[in-house]
């Protein structure tokens, strides 16, 4: 199971709690996560990644195991312990306006 | 006894404010979507418990909303808003060309006909609709391919399509308007469009005064026993048109200032119109601190000032272009929110206001249902 760690809006637009879980075929990546948790809560879609680039909307940031992967692959295997469920991943939302 | 609901959208969240007939009483429910700007929510004229959001954030994009009950509870709908064909150039601020991006919906216009159908206004300006309840979007690509978009330029509040009319009477017959490239109006649902902007005083001295678009028109109002009489508040200048468009007069007459952004028509009157006078476009807010609706019973030229039960002093809040409507009570409501969070209504047609809300946050937009 990957456990994923969404930001308070996103919270409430899926109606789930702080954590979730998934089942994420391997390879465990930033993309395959991404593209269960959608399949999954259909109404996030758009809502982190941008529709037709597949991009990180500009103001959310990834973190796992302490390290920024924002900027990192979509495609680069996530660390280990969060494939296996020790660590989660975290989509937060950047400090910023308000 | 009748029933009003008002839908009010706003920086940080959607409310619905409910009375009876008296509209002296009202209970104010929300936030809903607490912390997302809410451009707009609409009922649908077919079935009123079926209303649309438009819920949108710089962090995390668009996302839209459907009621089934009033506004009680809601469900996420279909988001992705997709150009189709080749997404062509329209002008940036700098006159560089900029291509098409999607950035939110500004206004929702229920189908007159079908709860089912819904036409969304987006900026960059684009016209979309559902026949589904707003599960899938599909553009209709006439109105941003008419030929024109090329020469269009976002206004100071990006370029957006913002005004979306549907003649009640020939539902074939829509009008948009886009800040700032101007109106536009369809004679086959929708299909192709053509600029309606001949007579529209142009913003510049030394401009084309024969050019067919480059007009930052604010909002567009019609009555909908007199579907060719359209009211325009544009950037400058009250305008109003006896032939679907085709040409248009000023009626800014006695005016204190005719800059503005909402426009609307009496309910049961449809030569009796509504503006709120802004002092200019650097500066959003009533002259002299006073807010003062203004009211002509002629059609425009002659206006009066509304101002029982409305702020006459230290008063510098704007009301945005979607913030006004009118109920179709027998005595006729006029609505209206502010960017300081209040939304004031009139039970007599303008006669006297209250603030029906008062600590909200800035408001975007407001929607009057009548229910049965």
């Amino acid at each position: 199971m990957i456990r994923v760690v969404l930001p308070y809006h996103l919270r409430n637009l899926a109606k789930v709690g702080r954590e979730i879980e998934l089942e994420v075929a391997a390879p465990v990546t930033q993309r395959t996560v991404l593209d269960a948790l959608e399949a999954r809560y259909p109404m996030l879609r758009g809502t982190i990644r941008d529709f037709d680039t597949q991009k990180r909307r500009a103001f959310l940031r990834f973190f796992a195991c302490e390290e920024d992967l924002s900027n990192e692959s979509p495609d680069a295997p996530l660390p280990e312990a969060v494939a296996s469920g020790a660590e989660p991943y975290y989509v937060v939302g950047a400090m910023a306006g308000g | 006894m009748s029933r009003v609901r008002v839908l009010v959208g706003t920086k940080k969240g959607a409310f619905v404010l409910t009375s009876d007939g008296k509209r002296e009483k009202w209970d104010i429910s929300g936030p809903h979507f607490a912390g997302w700007e809410i451009y707009h929510v609409k009922g649908s004229p077919v079935n009123p418990n079926r209303i649309y959001a438009s819920q949108t954030s710089g962090w995390f994009g668009q996302v839209m909303q459907r009621s089934d009950d009033g506004g009680k509870t809601w469900e996420p709908i279909g988001n992705e808003f997709k150009y189709e064909g080749e997404v062509g150039q329209h002008l940036f601020y700098d006159g560089t060309p900029r291509p098409w991006a999607f950035k939110r919906v500004w206004h929702l216009e229920p189908s007159l006909a079908d709860a089912d159908a819904v036409y969304a206004g987006i900026e960059d300006a684009a016209l979309f609709r559902s026949g589904d309840g707003g599960k899938s979007w599909q553009e209709m690509t006439g109105m941003r391919l008419q030929g024109t978009g090329d020469k269009w330029a976002p206004g100071a509040g990006g370029m957006c399509l913002h005004t979306i009319l549907i003649d009640p009477t020939r539902h074939e017959r829509m009008y948009v308007a886009i800040s700032a490239a101007g109106a536009f109006r369809s004679d086959d649902a929708g299909k192709s469009w053509r600029p309606i902007n001949k007579g529209l005083p142009q913003p510049y001295e030394g401009a084309d005064p024969n050019a067919e678009v480059g007009f930052c028109v604010h909002r567009i109002a019609m009555h909908p026993s007199r579907p060719d009489v359209l009211f325009m508040q544009k950037h400058w200048d009250v305008m109003r048109s006896d032939n679907g468009g085709e040409s248009w007069q000023e009626v800014s007459g006695n005016l204190p200032t005719d800059f503005g952004f909402p426009i609307d028509v009496h309910a049961h009157e449809p030569e009796t119109i509504y503006v709120v006078p802004i002092k200019s476009d650097s500066e959003h807010f009533p002259p002299d601190g006073k807010l003062r609706v203004y009211r002509s019973r002629t059609g425009g030229n002659e206006w009066e000032a509304l101002t029982k039960g409305l702020p006459q002093s230290d008063c510098y809040v704007n009301v945005l272009r979607d913030a006004m409507a009118v109920d179709r009570l027998d005595s006729c409501g006029v609505y209206f929110g502010t960017t300081g969070g209040q939304v004031y209504a009139s039970p007599d047609g303008g006669d006297r206001w209250s603030a029906i809300a008062e600590h909200l946050p800035p408001v975007l937009s407001v929607e009057v249902q009548t229910l049965a």
